[in-house]
């Protein structure tokens, strides 16, 4: 197991946006968090690497293990959490900077500045990231001059080169053409070979497409846990079933 | 009158009215610069930049007028420069929202309000007679410095306040510390418009004369301060900072209230000098601004 | 450990200005103490005469404030109607294209150095004005005061067009919808919605003419005065302490003083408008965004 969530409520000030939520996520696969907008699905795996502790008033209850650590204990550094557990956000969110410096920023944040080491690390993550063909030829040029869907590929790149042992997604293609959001279902079908990787989204067809195992979110809680096939094929619970019928949502 | 008839009047009546009140502005601008250009145009040359002041109009020139102007509105630059961008950095990144944090929001936008003649008296009371600095360049940058201060301070909040939370929260990511972030990411972002709050403070520091003269700056130099390169080890020199000074608009104060008609022309060429330079820096800081707005959509 | 030296290196860098603050009033009033040790403050509120420069000394600050007083009222009196116009006329009339042009062209009139308008007021706009008012004297109050308003009108204008611009489109549509002209929605519905924010407008820019210096310094005199003739010479609290830099006052003596007692009293006149321009603007900010 990778992730062990105890009874984990989340709360925005008085707002309560993730309640009583219990699951274990295996390493090395993909897990796919479904649910209507607005069901806790981003704030829950935003707990994951606790990107919510950016904001202010922001309060969780509960446990949360990774690889039997609880990652939100004092005496943990919170840069470190985030350095193993690596993120790709919902929109494409390159640094001005160029595609090289993008890449080899986790590095350099932890004083590696030794070109070699950054150079090999560049390509290796950019390789992939399944970019390093369409940009091997102007490293230095801004990332934002890259598409939507390279720019997207460059975050995943980016994350890839910190050497983390998961990704989370927060619904990484809502922002992406049908044919670049492609390209990112089959990059992380590959990825899951060396990472674990949890996935939010709102499309039903990406996560029965690319997951392993499908988690329900609805108003804040977990409806529906299980293999992704069965989740799709026969859900246990009413709700789930309206979801993926499209009766709502 | 037919109400009706009278509301489609008044109402174009008003529209003239107040295409006229936005041209008047711009109508007085144009006249001030033919004004000034009719003028001094003719004693602007040469002999006027590498000229210093002389007691006959027609042998009057700026040259420490304007070296000094360089010296202050670079030395200005230099010292507003960090402590502006780092409180505008507390006050953006790290200010959390208590009763400091709002005495500092209001004293900054006092102090923007705050008469420049004002700073001037803190200057002489300050850096001329508690520090002994006396009527040194040291002592006008400093006092300007700190009358330039919370423009650079609003401008670099605006710049930082204009970066989205997504670069930032991509770097926290990365496993990024604050201070990484902040240094790596949203400093480098903002600094075309950091870049163009300075410019537009040194540009407001080229043209302040009151707070210079209350420190007791010279209105008659015929030297120039020390020059920071020397031809000797260690081959520069900080003796300039120490030296009294002039700059343009004091010598344009200066000549203007002469009695003799002739040094009115000396003014008006001043004045075009002095102008160029105010222009030519807010062309800048606007043209800064321009280009980056074009390269970088979010 | 490092991070928590930045930090507090950064928070020291905004208590500056704090210390700022903290300064000027601390050198003012240490000269201002001085001063009043020397000449009693009845007299420097009541007086009216200021001749410091004389053998026969008189402190009475009357005079110098009666010339900030009436350069302020003249330039407040171009400034304000023309600021309010024009911000109603770029905020409601102006098509978007206009706006963007005209704005920037009316920021520069901000960026010209005052001794500039000095010599405009001085040596273009007097001897104009001569022409149609022949007993106007070559230092005045008009023609600076007429100067120092043009000067002030793009900050009239611009903050009161920022403060219209932010009043919801839903407000004026609902008054169009019943058969209102755009002068009618703008002056009855636009222009009191915003009112906190122009009134925010018109305090700072009489906060700004208060405290102007080098248009006066050089053409309005160095008479102090107390009258409100504004065909006559006569000095203003700012014109005053350059006359007075200007000349080799020893320190320590009496009129060195003074310009730190006239300068306090500037100070506490520019920090209450100051003050009450930005409150006003955090009430609007408190409704519109």
């Amino acid at each position: 197991m990778a992730f062990k969530i105890k009874e984990v409520s989340a709360f925005y000030g008085g707002k309560q946006a993730v309640k009583n939520v219990s699951l274990a996520i295996q390493a090395r696969s993909v897990t796919a968090i479904i649910g209507p907008s607005g069901c806790g699905k981003s704030t829950f795996i935003r707990c994951l690497n606790r990107m919510n502790d950016l904001v202010p008033q922001f309060r969780l209850e509960g446990e949360i293990l990774y690889n039997g650590t609880n990652i939100y204990s004092r005496d943990l550094d919170i840069t470190e959490v985030r350095r193993r557990i690596g993120m790709v956000f919902q929109k494409p969110n390159p640094f001005p900077k160029s595609i090289y410096e993008n890449a080899a920023y986790g590095l350099r944040i932890q004083g590696i500045s030794k070109k070699g080491t950054l150079d090999k690390v560049v390509e290796e993550s950019l390789k992939k990231a399944a970019l390093w063909e369409e940009v091997r030829d102007r490293l230095h040029a801004s990332a934002l001059a890259l598409s939507g869907g390279q720019q997207q590929r460059l975050c995943i790149a980016r994350a890839i080169a910190t050497q983390p042992e998961v990704i989370l997604f927060d619904e990484p293609c809502s922002a992406l053409d049908p044919i670049a959001t492609a390209k990112v279902e089959d990059l992380i079908t590959a990825l899951k070979k060396e990472y674990t990787v949890i996935i939010v989204t709102h499309n039903m067809q990406q996560a029965a497409r690319v997951s392993d195992v499908t988690g329900f979110f609805m108003m804040g809680e977990l409806i529906e846990f299980d293999i992704t096939q069965k989740i799709f094929t026969a859900p246990s619970n009413k709700l789930t079933e309206d979801y993926i019928t499209g009766r709502f949502g | 009158m037919d109400r009706k008839v009278f509301n489609k009047w008044s109402n174009r009546i008003f529209y003239i009215l107040g295409l006229l009140a936005t041209l008047i502005g711009l109508a007085v601008l144009v006249a001030l610069l033919l004004d000034v250009l009719s003028d001094g145009l003719g004693r602007l040359g040469w002999q006027f930049l590498t000229s210093y002041p002389s007691r006959r109009p027609q042998e009057a020139g700026i040259l420490s007028a304007w070296v000094g102007t360089v010296w202050i509105m670079l030395l200005t630059g230099l010292l507003a420069l960090p402590v502006g961008i780092m409180a505008a950095i507390h006050m953006e990144e790290y200010g959390k929202k208590n009763w400091l944090t709002n005495l500092i929001e209001i004293n900054i936008a006092n102090l923007a309000g705050v008469p420049s003649i004002i700073y001037g008296l803190l200057g002489l009371g300050l850096f001329v007679r508690a520090m002994q600095l006396d009527r040194s360049i040291i002592a006008g940058a400093a006092t300007l410095a700190i009358l330039v201060m919370p423009i650079v301070i609003m401008s670099a909040r605006e710049a930082l306040r204009a970066i989205p939370s997504s670069i930032r929260e991509a770097s926290y990511a990365l496993g990024a510390t604050k201070w990484q972030t902040i240094w790596h990411q949203v400093i480098p972002a903002a600094m075309p418009g950091i870049m163009t709050g300075i410019i537009l403070a040194m540009s407001r520091a080229v043209g302040e004369t009151a707070p210079l003269i209350t420190i007791g700056a010279l209105t008659y130099v015929a030297f120039l301060p020390t020059s920071p390169i020397s031809s000797e080890f260690p081959f520069f020199s900080i003796q300039g900072l120490f030296d009294p000074f002039t700059v343009l608009p004091i010598q344009i104060f200066n000549w203007v209230s002469r009695p003799q008609k002739g040094f009115f022309a000396d003014a008006a060429a001043g004045i075009i000098v002095l102008l160029m330079i105010t222009f030519a820096m807010n062309g800048l800081a606007v043209w800064i601004r321009h280009r980056h707005q074009k390269k970088i959509r979010w | 450990m490092k991070e928590r030296f930045i930090e507090g290196a950064l928070f020291l860098s905004a208590l500056f200005s704090i210390f700022v603050t903290l300064g000027i009033i601390a050198v003012l009033f240490f000269e201002t103490f001085g001063f009043f040790k020397e000449v009693s403050i009845i007299d420097f509120l009541t007086d009216t005469q200021w001749t410091p420069l004389f053998a026969e000394k008189h402190f009475g600050i009357l005079p110098l404030f009666t010339g900030t007083f009436l350069t302020t009222l003249i330039a407040i009196s171009v400034a304000l109607p023309v600021g309010l116009i024009s911000a109603i006329y770029l905020s409601e009339y102006a098509s978007e294209r206009i706006r963007t042009v005209v704005k920037p062209l009316l920021e520069v009139l901000a960026a010209v150095p005052t001794v500039v308008y000095g010599y405009f007021a001085l040596l273009f706009v007097t001897p104009l004005l001569q022409k149609v008012i022949p007993d106007l004297a070559g230092f005045n109050a008009l023609s600076p005061g007429i100067v120092m308003g043009v000067m002030i009108i793009p900050i009239v204008s611009s903050l009161s067009e920022d403060a219209m611009h932010a009043v919801p489109m839903g407000l004026r549509e609902g008054a169009y919808a019943l058969g209102a002209t755009r002068l009618q929605v703008a002056t009855r519905v636009v222009v009191p919605a915003a009112f906190s924010g122009i009134a925010a407008s018109f305090i700072l820019g009489i906060s700004r003419a208060v405290g102007e210096t080098m248009i006066l310094a050089i053409a309005a005199g160095q008479q102090p005065r107390l009258t409100l003739n504004p065909l006559v010479p006569l000095e203003t609290v700012t014109a005053y302490i350059v006359q007075v830099s200007l000349g080799d006052t020893p320190t320590g003596t009496i009129e060195y003083k003074t310009i730190f007692a006239v300068g306090i009293s500037l100070f506490v006149v520019t920090f209450v408008l100051n003050m009450i321009s930005y409150w006003l603007r955090q009430k609007f900010r408190e409704v519109y965004e």
